[in-house]
């Protein structure tokens, strides 16, 4: 570990946080165009460009705005809040891959840098736990304001909480569990890059006997593990709060929920987090069940720094497939009631994952280790 | 050296976390003392290479524990002082006693050199987390005891709920 080392483990994090900062506002413009184009509307076009620059200007806007302190607020928690919102929507991005790995040689030394903010080793419980803690920042909103509607919708959004990311864990560990049957460096990993690295390839390496068209099938975990993905989604759309289980923040009953008595730079950062945390679920999702980075990279056609950027195009490609799903979903369906929310949790999407689970696990324990009594 | 300053800064974290605990007048401060102490915890878990189990300590006491306490708390509301008069009969005297055996007991093993730095003791490169290890050992020498706990737990789960829907008295038809 020398100085180069250090300097290039802080680029990679600050390269990670400026990537999600960039995207971020283009999210924020993208849903509102694409809501008001399927809502036949023009949305925002006065800022720039197509409108391109709407979000920076209501960004510089809620910035200058007045700070507001509600005079029942519990001033240290509703101002730690929008902190306990952005942190973690931060940290969950910094451990999925973003890029294929780069190659350099400094001072005659070949270093090889991962282009992801770490490649921790248990980076797949560290998703979620980093999920869970968001919704510290719901809680502590809706407690600290010292109000009734954003009390009632910090109640909501904890019971949801609990109950989704129940969802997402079995779903995430149906691929973890799938990957230990892809490793080419032997066994099953926690580690996001890992399991990225297990879906390289086309669908040949695991199932030959389909004949020739398994060479043109990518061999992502999306084919094998599409139950899995399916209600990754679901869950997904719950834990960021979006239509059609943003009951959290229902504005015709709620009026805002947790983020009711929140305006100027401190609602910025409840937006920013909410946008962050899409953008950080649909990569996530690209991760884990399509393939992530890889892609073809056309190295014989393309010159070489444009074919090593080839893999982070792909993941965008592949990230904004879902971003569009999640925007689509919004403007189609209608806000569920409670208890349809909870019935669809509680027993459709855990026993539904539970289930795939143990489908899973026969099916990879019986190409493993064949027909038990035979 | 990291490792010191990691230690020192977290540990302090940890203890006033764990002050604020017990004498935050809000419940929600308290809630939040607690979080810091755990999350420090966990950091020392990481420092120790144990990143599974800082992982798991996060999920499951930060993530799931902490959040229903939280849920609980918010039903007394921003604006309502908790009821502070002790439901536990000479609760205090016994605090303080098992708290001074406590510190005595520290305090011999600390003076009996029983206490050291030990620093972290790897050959070659520092792996980066131990969770195959621990997969290894769980999974082989100590399957039984893990296939029982997991096995008591759903037990417990089946049990909470019996328990909350089945009053005395009355049998499954009546409940449903």
């Amino acid at each position: 570990m020398d100085l180069i080392d250090f300097g290039l483990i802080v680029l990679r994090v600050v390269a990670t946080f400026a990537l999600l900062l960039i995207v971020t506002p283009l999210n924020i413009w993208a849903e509102r165009k694409l809501l008001a184009d399927m809502q036949n509307r023009v949305g925002p076009d006065r800022a720039g460009p197509w409108g391109l620059l709407q979000s920076f200007a209501d960004a510089i806007k809620l910035f200058f705005k007045e700070q507001v302190l509600p005079t029942k607020a519990e001033k240290w928690m509703f101002l730690l809040a929008p902190v306990f919102a952005v942190v973690p929507a931060f940290l969950l991005f910094m451990v999925v891959p973003w890029g294929a790995p780069l190659t350099f040689t400094i001072d005659g030394v070949e270093r090889v840098v991962p282009l992801q903010g770490t490649d921790l080793n248990v980076g797949v419980l560290f998703v979620l736990a980093m999920s869970s803690m968001a919704v510290y920042a719901v809680v502590l909103a809706g407690w600290s304001s010292g109000s009734k509607y954003p009390l009632l919708g910090g109640v909501r959004a904890t019971a949801q909480a609990i109950s989704y990311e129940a969802a997402l864990g079995l779903a995430i560990v149906a691929v973890v569990l799938y990957s230990s049957t892809a490793g080419d460096s032997g066994g099953g990993t926690l580690s996001l890059a890992g399991i990225v690295e297990r879906q390289s390839g086309t669908l040949e390496a695991v199932l030959p006997q389909f004949g020739a068209i398994t060479q043109f099938i990518p061999r992502w975990n999306l084919i094998p593990q599409f139950v899995a993905f399916v209600i990754f989604v679901i869950a997904a759309i719950a834990e960021t709060n979006r239509a059609p289980f943003d009951l959290v923040e229902a504005e015709q009953e709620l009026v805002g929920g947790f983020h009711t008595e929140y305006s100027g730079s401190k609602f910025l950062l409840f937006f920013l987090a909410e946008y962050v945390n899409i953008f950080s679920m649909s990569a996530l999702a690209a991760t884990l069940f399509l393939g992530g980075w890889n892609g073809p990279t056309f190295d014989s056609i393309l010159p070489g720094f444009l074919s090593a950027a080839m893999p982070t195009v792909w993941l965008l490609i592949k990230t904004y497939v879902i971003v569009f799903v999640f925007i689509w979903v919004r403007a189609t369906l209608p806000r569920m009631r409670y208890d349809q929310l909870m019935t669809l949790g509680w027993k459709r999407l855990i026993p539904g994952a539970l289930g795939w689970l143990i489908v899973s696990a026969l099916v990879i324990g019986i190409r493993r280790f064949g027909l038990p009594f035979v | 050296m990291v490792e010191l300053v990691i230690f020192v800064l977290l540990g302090t974290g940890a203890i006033a976390g764990a002050l604020s605990v017990i004498f935050a007048k809000n419940p929600v401060y308290a809630a939040m003392g607690l979080l810091g102490t755990l999350f420090s915890l966990g950091v020392f878990y990481v420092v120790n290479l144990g990143h599974l189990i800082a992982a798991v300590q996060v999920i499951v006491y930060a993530g799931a524990v902490l959040t229903l306490f939280l849920f609980v708390i918010m039903m007394i509301g921003v604006d309502r002082v908790e009821d502070t008069s002790e439901t536990i009969r000479y609760q205090r005297q016994l605090v303080i006693g098992l708290a001074a055996i406590l510190g005595v007991t520290i305090a011999a093993l600390v003076i009996g050199g029983e206490f050291a730095w030990v620093p972290l003791a790897v050959d070659g490169p520092i792996p980066n987390g131990t969770v195959e290890n621990i997969a290894g050992i769980m999974f082989t020498d100590w399957l039984l005891p893990f296939e029982v706990t997991a096995l008591l737990l759903t037990i417990g789960a089946a049990g909470a709920i019996a328990l909350a829907y089945y009053a005395p008295g009355t049998s499954v038809e009546d409940a449903e």
